[in-house]
């Protein structure tokens, strides 16, 4: 069974922890049902590359878990997993609640846009190959599109965008079918920072407002404890978890929360704990 | 986005500085013949062969048409069996497997070689026979450029099928066929050219035995006559052909790509 996650212990003296504690159930997905399962899961690559090895994680539903790692850590497998891109070798993953696994979109890191569609046909594809007609999705890709900031560029091709903007046009063709669970894998690591901070804010508000379960991939533990209600750290070689925290934090988080001892706590805290997976 | 005016890009040196080589080549060719006295059935200077072509319009022209027709037809259904049997071999591999070689040995098997017998198979039908020759010639570029470009599909996006559960119906057209499309005019580009040649080597082993005359047969009386100004005439108009088929598939390629694919993208919009 999946190991529970734990929590730090906090920092006494310190008046916004307090203060956040009274925020803590709001956060905290420990009670919450889980929404799929990886039971002691393990994937080998039939070139013998041992990418994941026995990884116990549960995902809440509802909840914003980051998977952070070094490269090779078998974060994306993870997620390739959870999406049925691919099969564990060992192990099982299961989903509770099977209607959910039915509704995932994926993030990929690239944006990966059809390169001979527009804003809005890139938007469309996944209700066009759910067969929906081009009026019944009319609505829906118009929403999708206000919700990530890009109405006026309906019409634009993926070349004519920015870095950025391309990424918005990807979250909003993942969003468009209004999925239960949306997984990313490195969204925004090819991003600047401005950027980068301004879509975290974005996406911070949109899964607020839409109560997606979110799994995020990164390699960036400022942006993993920014976002997450709980972080994973995986280490290499072999691909495993080597540490689950609860960012026990309140929303909405703003720039003080960056600023904040507490933030700088859960972020050496898997500073250490990414080091460790290192060896 | 602002469009260039018809000077600005005729003034570019991408037309220039091959118009230039032209005029060159031309002057260049005319001061031999002048200054080295070569009769015209060694080497005609550009304005004799200039003036033949000029009084030899309409005969030459309409073996050029008939030459035309030929090509046309055998391009166009070039195009069309290329792209079904690459559609066929991404379907099933083992399709791929099994015809692929024997692809290659149309490809690599020489026209002329084969020409005859084609001819000879076809005798009450010159016409299919001179099309399956050209056919031969343009067919291997674009079923071997469509099949690559049918399995060039960025994996991601493959991926992203997948999740939303896209038939194979809807992966073919929706993802398949647009990633191979640069790939595709790119063979169309190479074929228009050997469709060409491939008609012009079909009616040459034909020879005069052809009932309607093209552009080749034009060449080969010419040439058994010594009218070489004439065989000069009739080669300035295949090549001129070949240049405007070739022109034409580009302006056609750009048209479909402007919107998305690097080859046919302005680098200053």
């Amino acid at each position: 069974m999946p190991c529970p996650a734990h929590y730090l212990p906090p920092v006494f003296g310190d008046p916004r922890v307090t203060s956040s504690s009274a925020y803590s159930s709001s956060t905290s997905y420990q009670d919450v049902a889980p929404t799929v399962i990886l039971d002691r899961v393990s994937k080998v690559y039939p070139s013998g590359t041992i990418a994941l090895q026995d990884v116990d994680l549960s995902v809440k539903q509802g909840e914003f878990l980051s998977l952070v790692g070094p490269s090779g850590c078998g974060k994306s497998t993870v997620l390739g997993l959870i999406a049925g891109l691919s099969k564990p070798t060992q192990g099982d993953l299961q989903w509770t609640m099977p209607e959910f696994r039915k509704d995932l979109a994926f993030v990929f890191q690239d944006a990966s846009l059809l390169p001979w569609s527009n804003v809005e046909e890139n938007v469309r594809l996944p209700l066009k190959l759910a067969g929906q007609s081009k009026k019944q999705t009319q609505q829906a890709v118009a929403e999708a599109i206000a919700l990530v900031g890009l109405t006026g560029s309906e019409k634009s091709f993926p070349r004519q965008l920015s870095g950025g903007m391309k990424m918005r046009v990807s979250i909003a063709r993942a969003i468009v079918t209004q999925p239960k669970v949306l997984l990313m894998d490195e969204p925004f690591g090819a991003l600047d920072e401005i950027t980068r901070n301004r879509l975290n804010e974005d996406l911070m508000n949109l899964w607020r407002q839409k109560r997606w379960t979110v799994v995020f991939v990164t390699h960036n533990i400022y942006e993993a404890v920014y976002l997450s209600t709980r972080v994973a750290v995986m280490g290499v070689n072999p691909g495993r978890i080597v540490d689950d925290l609860v960012i026990d934090a309140p929303y909405p988080r703003t720039e003080g929360f960056r600023q904040s001892p507490e933030f700088g706590q859960y972020r050496r805290h898997l500073a250490t704990a990414l080091a460790e997976g290192m060896e | 986005m602002h469009d260039k005016s018809l000077t600005e890009k005729l003034l570019s040196p991408d037309v220039l500085a091959p118009f230039a080589v032209g005029v060159l080549f031309v002057v260049g060719r005319d001061l031999l013949v002048r200054i080295t006295g070569l009769p015209p059935y060694l080497l005609p200077g550009p304005l004799l062969v200039i003036q033949t072509l000029i009084d030899n319009w309409s005969n030459l022209f309409s073996s050029l048409t008939v030459t035309f027709q030929i090509t046309i037809v055998a391009f166009l259904a070039a195009a069309g069996s290329g792209l079904a049997i690459a559609v066929l071999f991404t379907i099933n591999k083992w399709i791929e497997r099994s015809l692929f070689p024997y692809a290659v040995v149309l490809q690599t098997t020489p026209l002329v070689a084969i020409a005859p017998l084609i001819i000879i198979w076809l005798k009450e039908n010159t016409f299919g026979a001179l099309v399956l020759c050209a056919w031969i010639a343009a067919f291997f570029p674009i079923l071997s450029n469509t099949t690559l470009g049918l399995n060039s599909v960025d994996r991601n996006l493959t991926n992203l099928f997948t999740l939303y559960n896209a038939s194979p119906w809807q992966r073919l057209i929706y993802l398949r066929l647009p990633s191979a499309l640069p790939y595709f005019l790119g063979g169309l580009r190479i074929s228009g050219g050997l469709a060409l040649i491939g008609a012009v080597v079909a009616e040459f082993v034909a020879g005069t035995g052809g009932s309607k005359s093209g552009i080749a047969y034009q060449i080969l009386i010419a040439s058994y006559n010594l009218q070489i100004p004439r065989m000069f005439a009739a080669l300035l108009l295949v090549t001129g052909l070949g240049i405007a088929i070739f022109a034409i598939l580009s302006l056609i390629s750009d048209a479909l790509l402007k919107d998305w694919h690097e080859s046919a993208v302005n680098p200053n919009q």
